[in-house]
């Protein structure tokens, strides 16, 4: 149970300072420059206010502009004149500058800028906090979030030295790598004197691994992101958790002993070791019973309040998890594990596509259809044109005709695809590229990087051994693998390339896994000559997700590091799980 | 829940990227009247005054310069890195924050003359402000042997790497060939990659607007293509800019972005047209629905997106999603109207949650089977009408009505739902989802057992329906089962599950005793 660290992992980094940094950054801009003192949410609706300065901290999106706007020439018409200054985080870009020029406000509102972009969730994980990053960038093709992403690296080889050691695989990847190195050179930045403390950096586009984000968590902190959603590395718990009238706040990292022994754990084990906790915490209650005055005394003031606080948590987490079965069994949970099992092996497709269409029949939740659709879809490299017709047209009765948006954007972003009855596509291509001069010739594909795409999962699979051949049962209380977090029935794709590439200290040997990804093109390598890093700083790596990682992952990883010997830390444009992917490609009413 | 910010150790970074993530975050200065007052007009903040913004703002970017330089100064003077505090002049540490906040307004067109001036008499107003903390940041930093490259970074200011000892001694001298407009290509292009105030007006020519596009292409920060690509709509044609971004599809796609953004439907129709790329055309035009609130409104609009260029699949859900809109109008006014005349027992009954208005086809359908069931076809309320017309398939059909009346218990319809008359007229029970999902709805809906029984005795799967029948207590099925099955031990087993003293027990003991049946075991 709960596996300690190897004695010989090395220490992690301290991410205090960054906390830190960013809170000391905001406070100076709040309260020593503009002299806020209370923070309001902004909401799309008037502020009633008769605050004579207005101060905004944004992201750098049009629609909060056109929001500031209003509100600025609302208040030019009252005739009311007030202070306006908007702070964008991380960064202001030239679009709403744009707009706040063509508003007619452009002078009237004075801008900042917070750079803020690492946000430590825990020890080991670090988040931009940047959901958007997902769409914007995979399905809209809009690179505004590189130079965040080579921002937050520069900071971090400014603070724990440059990293020795780079891989990294996906278009996205390997632009942010590009940018950053320039932006190092630029910099000329002198971290060459000082000895990194990272020894090597992953940089993984999520569209390298769709599969592993869209499938159900089934590991404790995971479960719990899928049923209540984690927010910022806390979760909100209803009364049903609490079982009170109230609900609850709960801050889910390292630092909650309770969560910290279970987080990382198959599901089916959780109960077990609760349980075994709640009757070692009865027993040092009860240790009190033969005390004299003295050591009444000592328990009191020791050992009482770490005890009821153990005591707090404990009872906490064995309501989510009742909460989490009673939920589970609802949804016949079982039943949708096994068909998702039997859709990454490849076996009874027939019956797995009953299994969808009858869920979207029953209007059972929309998110959860399309995800299934997506896996199916990814699995078997695009639905025939048969089913996708059919599954298309019951979908859109069941949730509504405006999905046909939603199809299209899942198309454009290669999750969910007809399989192409013959060369639908080179048509287009051979159209366009014959308007394409030899220059550009080599920006042509990539316009079609999503839409030329097979997934070719079944291919890879086989290849990089993603479902475990297993005799008889896999004992998910000693897992063998990484496999565990999903029951074992599978090895997270993006897991199982860190892993190798790692073994291998490159990408030799994987040419092919390589071209089946259809990133011939962008899987790198990049060694510093004549670093002189330290075994222990050898042994760390950052991993850093673009598009986002889910909770397993970051499991199956740290499950890793303790096998190997290594320990992982992450960064990642957000902590993501499979209805924040699909709600992202969704087009919901305005 | 407002958070304060005083008296604290300082916010919650998490809550603060909690709200951005939310999308934004607002925060309002709530002071009182005389305080802001007497803030804005302090000398130390003078910078800030609104008034005269343009002298002011440049005056504060001087300042803030200042301050900057002031840094810049007391780190360079100061090269003992094991110094954990900094010391201003006035003998205060010096948050070493300052330096990743940068004052961008927008440059006022003021002399060069005029702004040192201004930064002279600036530099006598500013003073450093309080750290918020004692201990420096500047000391994690130590290590690195000086922190220029760090402040550039993020440094509007100072765009060379300047140690300016005296901050007097004016602007570093880039600043002001900003206005010569002589910025190489690769230079301005980095200018806006940090964020810059940078012109492009300099780049007339289609050959230099290119390059100057491949240039921020090739350095794939997606926020200075969207500014070039701003600049290139607003000075080139749209044939022209059209023509270029076909075969540069990675600015092709900014643009796109950029336009669904902003809002500017009629360039983007435009550009898809030009582009052949019909689909997209169509499914953008189609998008805009979803603004429209009014049912008529979009009715209307609905219509006319029916020609529009979509896939042929697509062709007939657009159609369909106008026909239904269409006819969700005539139902609401009409339900709306026997709802609130309390004439209609179902209506009283059972009065209706929300609107048809809007709701998807298996919802539409499920509610015209809940309160227009027994309508006839000519109706176009009516269930078998919905079918009819949007070719509704048996199993959705079936599925859907089975709940609606389940709902409402009436069994006789559930009854009906599944029986067919042969040409004998001999009767016979079907269901095209099978008779497992059958139960598992009744069961849903709370059925009582004799329903439930009546259901579960027609699955054919045999394990499966002794399952059914155990799991939801239908206990004849089961005794039946056993008995046909000739499995006394199960028989007897299942002797425990049943009440004492019931008619189940009874039954079973009946069978045990039988002297007809010969056990398997």
């Amino acid at each position: 149970m709960a596996f300690p660290h190897r004695p010989d992992a090395p220490e992690l980094p301290d991410f205090s300072m960054l906390k830190r940094l960013a809170r000391d950054q905001l406070i100076y801009l709040l309260e020593q420059q503009h002299e806020v003192d209370k923070l309001y949410k902004v909401e799309n609706k008037p502020v009633h206010s008769s605050s004579e300065q207005l101060c905004f901290l944004v992201r750098p999106r049009i629609k909060n502009m056109r929001y500031i706007a209003n509100l600025v020439n609302t208040d030019k018409l009252a005739g009311r004149t007030r202070k306006y200054k908007v702070i964008f985080s991380p960064q202001k870009f030239y679009a709403c500058e744009m707009v706040l020029e063509e508003e007619g406000i452009y002078g009237d509102v004075s801008c900042d800028e917070w750079a803020f972009s690492l946000l430590p969730l825990d020890v080991d994980l670090l988040s931009m906090e940047l959901p958007e990053f997902f769409r914007d960038y995979f399905l809209e093709g809009d690179q505004r979030w590189i130079n965040t992403v080579t921002q937050a690296l520069h900071l971090l080889s400014t603070l724990y030295g440059s990293f020795p050691n780079c891989y990294g695989i996906g278009r996205c990847a390997k632009m942010s790598h590009e940018l950053w190195r320039r932006l190092e050179e630029e910099e000329d930045c002198e971290t060459k004197g000082r000895r990194p403390e990272i020894g090597h950096i992953f940089l993984l586009d999520r569209d390298v691994d769709f599969v592993t984000a869209l499938c159900s968590q089934v590991v404790y902190e995971g479960l719990v992101d899928d049923t209540f959603r984690i927010k910022c590395g806390s979760v909100d718990f209803g009364p049903e958790v609490t079982s009170s009238d109230r609900s609850l706040k709960v801050l889910l990292n390292a630092e909650d002993k309770v969560f910290s022994e279970i987080r990382n754990e198959h599901f089916s084990n959780v109960f077990g070791f609760l349980s075994q906790k709640a009757r070692n915490l009865q027993a040092q209650y009860d240790r009190r019973r033969g005390m004299d005055i003295k050591q009444m005394k000592n328990f009191v003031s020791q050992e009482l309040k770490g005890l009821k606080q153990e005591h707090r948590l404990l009872s906490l987490h064995i309501g989510a998890c009742e909460s989490i079965m009673k939920k589970k069994t609802k949804q016949d949970f079982q039943e949708l594990i096994k068909t998702e099992h039997a859709l990454l092996e490849g076996f009874n497709i027939r019956e797995s596509t009953s299994y969808i269409e009858e869920h979207i029949d029953r209007q059972v939740s929309p998110i959860e259809s399309l995800r299934l659709l997506c896996l199916l879809s990814i699995t078997e490299n695009g639905l025939i044109p048969k089913d996708y017709r059919s599954l298309k047209t019951q979908y859109l009765q069941s949730y509504g005709p405006e999905h046909m948006l939603t199809f299209s954007n899942l198309r454009r972003a290669g999750l969910l695809t007809e399989q192409a009855p013959g060369d639908a596509l080179t048509a287009v291509e051979s159209k366009v590229s014959k308007l394409v001069t030899d220059k550009a010739a080599g920006k042509i594909t990539d316009a079609f990087s999503s839409l030329g795409k097979r997934s070719n999962f079944r291919a890879i699979s086989k290849k990089l051994n993603l479902i475990p051949r297993v005799d008889g049962e896999y004992d998910l209380k000693v897992p063998r693998d990484m496999a565990y977090v999903f029951s074992g029935a599978y090895v997270p794709l993006s897991c199982r390339i860190i892993e190798q590439v790692l073994e291998r200290r490159s990408w030799q040997g994987l040419d092919e896994v390589v071209r089946l990804l259809n990133c011939s093109e962008c899987a790198f390598t990049d060694m510093a000559k004549e670093e002189k890093a330290s075994s222990e700083a050898l042994r760390l790596i950052l991993v850093v997700f673009l598009g986002g990682c889910t909770f397993s992952e970051l499991s199956a990883l740290r499950f890793l590091g303790r096998e190997k010997g290594y320990r992982f830390i992450f960064l990642t444009t957000a902590v993501t799980n499979s209805a924040r992917l699909m709600e992202a490609m969704s087009e919901m009413r305005a | 829940m407002p958070h304060s910010l005083t008296g604290r150790a300082g916010p919650a970074v998490a809550e603060v990227g909690a709200a951005l993530r939310g999308g934004l975050g607002e925060e309002e200065m709530s002071r009182t009247k005389g305080d802001e007052e007497e803030y804005w007009n302090s000398s130390k903040f003078k910078a800030f005054t609104f008034d005269d913004e343009d002298d002011e703002l440049s005056q504060l970017k001087e300042s803030k310069r200042a301050v900057n330089s002031l840094r810049n100064f007391v780190d360079d003077d100061d090269d003992d890195d094991d110094d954990l505090e900094r010391v201003s002049w006035s003998g205060e540490p010096v948050g070493s924050i300052s330096w990743t906040i940068k004052e961008t307004a927008a440059n006022s067109g003021s002399t060069p003359e005029g702004r040192e001036q201004k930064n002279r008499s600036s530099l006598s107003s500013t003073q450093l402000p309080k750290p918020t903390s004692t201990y420096s940041l500047s000391s994690f930093f130590k290590g690195r042997t000086r922190l220029g490259s760090f402040q550039s970074l993020s440094d509007a200011l100072s765009d060379t790497p300047a140690k300016s000892y005296a901050p007097e001694l004016g602007r570093p001298k880039g600043e002001y060939r900003d206005y010569s407009n002589d910025w190489s290509l690769s230079d301005t292009v980095r200018r806006l990659r940090k964020g810059k105030v940078c012109s492009l007006e300099r780049f007339r020519s289609l050959q230099d607007k290119l390059q100057l596009l491949e240039e921020a292409v090739s350095m794939h920060d997606g926020n200075v293509i969207t500014a070039v690509l701003i600049f290139l709509k607003r000075t080139l044609s749209k044939e022209i800019l059209f023509r270029e971004l076909e075969v540069r599809q990675v600015a092709l796609r900014h643009l796109i972005h950029f336009l669904k953004e902003i809002g500017d439907q009629k360039l983007l129709l435009d550009l898809f047209r030009f582009l052949d790329r019909t689909e997209e055309l169509a499914l953008s035009h189609y998008r805009e629905h979803l603004n429209i609130q009014d049912p008529e409104k979009r009715k209307d609009f609905l219509k006319t997106c029916i020609g529009l260029p979509f896939s042929a699949e697509d062709c007939a859900h657009v159609q369909d999603h106008y026909t239904l809109l269409e006819r969700q109008i005539i139902i609401e006014a009409i339900d709306q109207n026997l709802e609130s005349a309390g004439q209609t027992e179902i209506f009283r009954k059972h009065p209706r949650k929300a609107s048809i208005l809007n709701m998807p086809l298996v919802t539409t359908l499920f509610y015209s089977c809940f309160y227009h069931y027994t309508e006839a076809e000519g109706t176009f309320s009516s269930p078998v009408n919905l079918k009819k017309t949007f070719k509704i398939p048996d199993k959705q059909y079936v599925l859907t009505a089975l709940a609606a009346r389940a709902k409402l218990r009436a069994w006789h319809d559930v009854d009906a739902l599944f029986t067919t008359k042969n040409w004998l007229g001999y009767t016979k029970k079907r269901a095209p989802i099978g008779f497992h999902r059958v139960v598992e709805i009744l069961h849903k809906n709370s059925a009582p057992v004799q329903i439930l029984q009546e259901y579960v005795n027609l699955v054919e799967d045999v394990d499966m329906k002794l399952n059914l029948a155990t799991k939801f207590k239908c206990h004849d099925v089961v005794i039946d089962a056993y008995r046909d099955l000739k499995d006394r031990q199960q028989l007897v087993a299942y002797r425990s599950k049943v009440d004492k003293g019931s008619a189940e027990e009874e039954k079973i003991d009946a069978i045990l005793s039988s002297s007809q049946i010969r056990w398997k075991n």
